[in-house]
């Protein structure tokens, strides 16, 4: 679907390289307790505070799993355009690590909890569809501290035992803003699911990027290197922009790739091979023999599937046929659901009479730039839902002008004010009293006499003057509409 | 005067409800034997002081109507107990004391009962002769220099040594009925899912079951009643209605038809079991249960598949036993180093190589070799189990194909020692309850036991038929205080 | 199949269990008739039948989705084999 111009490839003498890249992305679960203990699971704790006698895999600790993380895993698959598998295992995947405290992680290797899905990306040039090959839940390990102490590492298991959901896509991407477009979809999806915040800074979305490059046409796949945990999306489309050169570059010396585990280096900006284990990973994968397999009724997901939320691409088409938004503007309000939620409160607080151009314009040009220059979420916003509404009827029923408006919003921002009071508190009301503005001009004309005869002599640039004078006289207040009409008739 | 330590169970509680014995004389009592038994090694941790204390706090303001008022018992020491030294036998867990209880001793204790201290086993529960415990071995009462059986060698020798009035073990492939058998008492192991697993150190999640050690069968069912209850901490827990064991034991087998497998009539199994066996079918006719053939095809597939799936689960659940939070650590350059080092030295030979078998077994390129194949033929044991059922209520077969060896006649020939669980290991795999009984003697005088296995939770049909045939076999343990005088 | 001196030392590698050339060599005799006992299993013809995947006859059961362990840190902490307060504490990871 992507047109030519827009294809991201890597070119060197006479060749063309495509780019291959597959995300398998980890998504901490929203749930208060952890998956397989009852700790709580908030960000930020004291070390070691939030671990039980499960998570530090004391003898004869046994998991109990969390029903609320199973249905966040399913709720995040129906939003994925999932199968959800009724039948799904646990499996101890074993390596030793010292924030690995039993040894063994569990996770689902052989029948995840969530099948084959897609998500829809929109691109700049049209829609793109990328496979999802499964999604399945896992516990997080530990956190290893390196910088304490010289000669020691220190482990806080605050995060042990966390959910977390691996969500794998086919290798379907190929370009880094695909990669970040495919991070955002997935971070809405999941956050408009309440499934899981996607709050990158704290680690809650992080991701393993494989990448792999072939020559442009080719149907084969190449080698693949698999960069671990990156955790910002900026790092991403650097990972994978150095990595995908670097693999081009062995090829046309005529080296071969090897299979091999690299991680970013956000200091160097280059991907580096992670010391190749001397003995290659084994994991062992079995059944955990603690847990059975976990088996859900059709009557469990169809009670979740009742309960989805609108999700973005069907907000989308909503919000352009109910309101007439166009792709772009739409796109741009549901990408993010708190955003969504403040449109939609807008529209609603206008009431009959409204302007919903007028509000998405607003939304996305003052409001938006307050908030990035404030480093604001729209949750945070300092302006209301409410009072924007008022503030755009306030234009739209010709109370202000748009441009006495941004002297509002101003005002606004401090202690989220109503812009009505402001108006009259402010005398910023505008002047449309007809009678009121024809006296104004009829002094301005008299005034100026000379100015109006070479007007209407022809030197018609002069109207700016008079529309100037008009407003200057009124304090800016006077309805320009008005003011057009009232001055051509006098100048005639 | 009340000769305490030879009583049972059901007659101590007798006597402490008449207000006969006070719970603190019959601690004591007990305590005093473990002083004079040094020689059986059964003991890896004593608690006397604090028995003594909570008896005196019974006696204070006894509870009559609980299970077990003021009993004091010791229990292997492979149940997590608070406060407690805990070390599996291992010197790995040779300094770990838990914050927490196992729900089977916190149910046993909600009864009334008082820890006495923590049973020797061999290491990880793994052995059957309780040769590989890094405490040392264990003595049977039986005889000198005679394995107690294993794993919960420590725990047969203290009820058949009168230790204990009765005690707790694990049993993963015979480890309660093994030593049972070789130390003529009675030993139960439950339905899987029966008894939580909450707080016993893991050795093969799969098969692990706790149940009771006793001197006779009522002593049996009234603990099982005790210890067994749905547990939410424990996942494999079952929530099905338990019986009241003891108050509904019966010796009416009447009908019951009781299934004599083909195929546990193996080759080179000495006469005197063979013997033994066809007492033990007479026995239940005369009880008036009639004895069906039966066939349990894939029983030979057993033992191979058990040595598979246990130390494939063991390798995984001893791995963190690592030196990062708790127990032995041997320092090393780093972390890898540390864990080397650290596994190396903590654990014993035995526990080593199940763990390599383990490892191996599910290592890349051998999981459907190996342990996909074994969860295969565990399917086909556990389908001959439920085809033998249609015909028949419970399944008599000898507990052991030998009597007690000598310590050391098998440590260095593992295959044979494992031969040993040849009649037990099909009962776990397949998760169903056996119990062994004591039945006979050998031509030596060790004790000889027979098994009877039942349906999935059907514990009290086993502990009816085990009753009725006790009364008929009157089996005399044959203690000489050996180690005393 | 037989079990060589190399792979045992891989296995231990894996088990993360040192072993000196000496102890090698025996485990590989003990492996190897252990594994000659378990090659058994290779007679029966398994291709038609489903493994077991657990033998508790119930299903897994899910718990509610609270917290209810508070701050133990003292107890997990107590039988660390070091002495800080806060953390568990391992020599330096190589990476």
């Amino acid at each position: 679907m992507s047109k030519k111009n827009s294809e991201y490839l890597i070119n060197r003498k006479n060749n063309q390289y495509e780019v291959v890249i597959g995300l398998e992305v980890h998504a901490q679960v929203l749930s208060e307790s952890k998956l397989f203990s009852s700790s709580a699971t908030k960000f930020g704790a004291e070390p070691n505070t939030q671990v039980s006698l499960v998570d530090a895999a004391f003898p004869g600790m046994l998991p109990v799993i969390n029903e609320f993380c199973v249905k966040q895993a399913i709720k995040t698959g129906i939003g994925l355009n999932a199968k959800i598998n009724k039948r799904s295992v646990f499996d101890r995947k074993n390596y030793f690590y010292a924030d690995l405290p039993q040894g063994y992680q569990i996770s689902q290797f052989k029948d995840p909890i969530v099948g084959e899905g897609k998500v829809i990306l929109d691109m700049p040039d049209g829609q793109k569809e990328v496979g999802i090959e499964r999604l399945h839940l896992e516990q997080d390990a530990g956190k290893s501290i390196h910088d304490i102490d010289p000669q020691n590492t220190f482990v806080d298991l605050n995060r042990s035992g966390v959910a977390l959901m691996e969500i794998v896509s086919k290798p379907d991407l190929r370009s880094p803003d695909e990669v970040s477009s495919y991070i955002k979809k997935l971070r809405s999806i999941m956050r408009y699911l309440g499934t899981c915040d996607g709050n990158m800074q704290e680690g809650s979305l992080r991701a393993d990027v494989n990448v792999s490059v072939r020559a442009k046409g080719s149907k084969k796949f190449g080698t693949r290197c698999e960069i671990k945990n990156v955790n910002s999306i900026k790092f991403m489309q650097m990972a994978i922009e150095y990595e995908a050169n670097r693999q081009v570059d062995l090829i046309e010396e005529g080296k071969s790739i090897d299979q091999e585990t690299r991680l970013f280096d956000t200091k160097r900006n280059e991907t580096r091979s992670m010391r190749s284990k001397e003995d290659a990973h084994d994991y062992r994968y079995f059944p955990d023999p603690d847990l059975l397999p976990l088996e859900v009724s059709d009557k469990f997901i169809s009670e979740l599937k009742k309960n989805i939320p609108e999700l973005p691409d069907e907000k989308k088409k909503r919000f352009i046929d109910e309101f007439k938004l166009s792709p772009y503007e739409a796109t741009i309000l549901v990408s993010d659901i708190d955003t969504a939620k403040y449109f939609e409160e807008v529209v609603a607080k206008m009431g009959k009479n409204k302007d919903i151009k007028l509000a998405v314009n607003w939304i996305t040009g003052e409001l938006f730039a307050i908030l990035n220059n404030k480093n604001l979420e729209i949750s945070q916003s300092p302006v209301s839902s409410k009072n924007l509404a008022i503030l755009v009827n306030l234009i739209k029923n010709g109370t202000i002008s748009g441009k006495i408006a941004k002297t509002v919003f101003e005002l606004m921002l401090d202690g989220d004010k109503d812009p009505q009071k402001i108006v009259e508190e402010k005398g910023l009301k505008q002047q449309s009293d007809p009678k009121a503005i024809e006296a104004l001009i009829d002094k301005i004309i008299n005034d100026n006499r000379e100015k109006a005869i070479e007007y209407k002599q022809g030197k018609e640039k002069l109207f700016g003057f008079f529309v100037g004078q008009a407003m200057k006289a009124s304090g800016g207040k006077a309805n320009p509409q008005l003011i057009n009409e009232i001055l051509k008739k006098k100048l005639q | 005067m009340i000769d305490i330590i030879s009583q049972s169970l059901t007659q101590l509680i007798n006597n402490i409800k008449d207000k006969k014995v006070s719970s603190e004389e019959v601690t004591k009592s007990f305590i005093q034997r473990a002083e004079k038994s040094k020689k059986l090694n059964c003991y890896i941790a004593e608690d006397f002081e604090n028995a003594i204390n909570k008896a005196k706090k019974f006696d204070n303001k006894p509870n009559y109507d609980s299970k077990l008022p003021g009993i004091p018992i010791a229990v292997k020491d492979l149940f997590c107990t608070k406060n407690v030294k805990t070390t599996a036998g291992s010197k790995i867990l040779s300094n770990f004391v838990p914050t927490y209880e196992s729900t089977v001793t916190q149910n046993m204790w909600n009864e009334g009962a008082i820890l006495l201290g923590k049973l020797n086993c061999d290491e990880f529960a793994m052995g059957s002769s309780n040769e590989t415990s890094f405490f040392g071995n264990v003595q049977s009462p039986i005889d000198k220099n005679l394995v107690p059986g294993g794993s919960s060698g420590g725990s047969a020798s203290a009820v058949a040594g009168q230790l204990t009035p009765i005690t707790i073990g694990t049993d993963t492939g015979g480890s309660i009925r093994q030593p049972a058998s070789f130390t003529g008492i009675v030993g139960l192991k439950p339905t899987y899912g029966s008894c939580s697993r909450y707080g016993i150190v893991a050795f093969a999640s799969s098969l692990d079951q706790a149940g009771p050690m006793a001197q006779n069968v009522k002593d049996c069912a009234l603990l099982q009643e005790v210890i067994s209850t749905y547990d939410p901490k424990d996942s494999t827990s079952i929530d099905f209605k338990r019986s009241h064991y003891s108050k509904k034991l019966t010796n009416n087998i009447k009908g019951k038809k009781i299934g004599i497998p083909k195929e546990y009539r193996v080759d080179g199994m000495p006469k005197e079991i063979e013997d033994l066996w066809q007492k033990g079918i007479n026995h239940v006719k005369e009880c008036g249960a009639e004895t069906i053939d039966i066939s349990l095809p894939h029983t030979s597939y057993a033992l191979p598949a058990y040595y598979i799936v246990a130390p494939a689960e063991a390798s995984s659940n001893l791995a963190r036993y690592d030196g990062v939070k708790y127990g032995f650590r041997v320092k090393g350059e780093n972390l890898i180093d540390m864990y080397e080092k650290t596994r190396s030295e903590g654990f014993g030979a035995e526990v080593q190589r199940r763990i390599m078998i383990g490892t191996y077994v599910l290592s890349s390129g051998y999981y459907d070799a190996y342990y996909l194949k074994a969860q295969k033929v565990r399917k086909l044991i556990k389908n001959d189990f439920d085809e033998a059922y249609k015909k028949v209520d419970a399944i008599l077969t000898p507990s052991t194909p030998s009597s007690a060896f000598k310590i050391g006649e098998k440590t260095n020939d593992p295959v044979s020692m494992y031969l040993n669980d040849i009649f037990t290991v099909p009962v776990n795999l397949a998760g169903l309850p056996g119990i062994s009984i004591p039945a006979g003697h050998d031509s030596r005088g060790y004790p000889l036991g027979l098994q009877i296995i039942g349906k999935a939770f059907d514990e009290q049909n086993i502990l009816n038929i085990a009753f009725a045939m006790e009364e008929k076999i009157n089996f005399k343990n044959k203690i000489t205080d050996w180690w005393i005088k | 199949m037989t079990i060589d001196l190399k792979t045992v030392k891989h296995i231990s590698k894996l088990s993360r269990i040192s072993i000196e050339d000496e102890k090698a060599k025996k485990l590989t005799g003990d492996l190897n008739s252990i594994f000659e006992f378990i090659e058994k299993l290779n007679k029966l013809n398994t291709d038609k039948v489903e493994p077991l995947t657990s033998i508790a006859e119930t299903t897994l059961k899910l718990r509610r989705d609270e917290v209810k362990s508070e701050n133990i840190r003292d107890q997990i902490l107590k039988n660390s084999p070091n002495e800080n307060k806060d953390f568990f504490v391992v020599p330096k990871v190589v990476e």
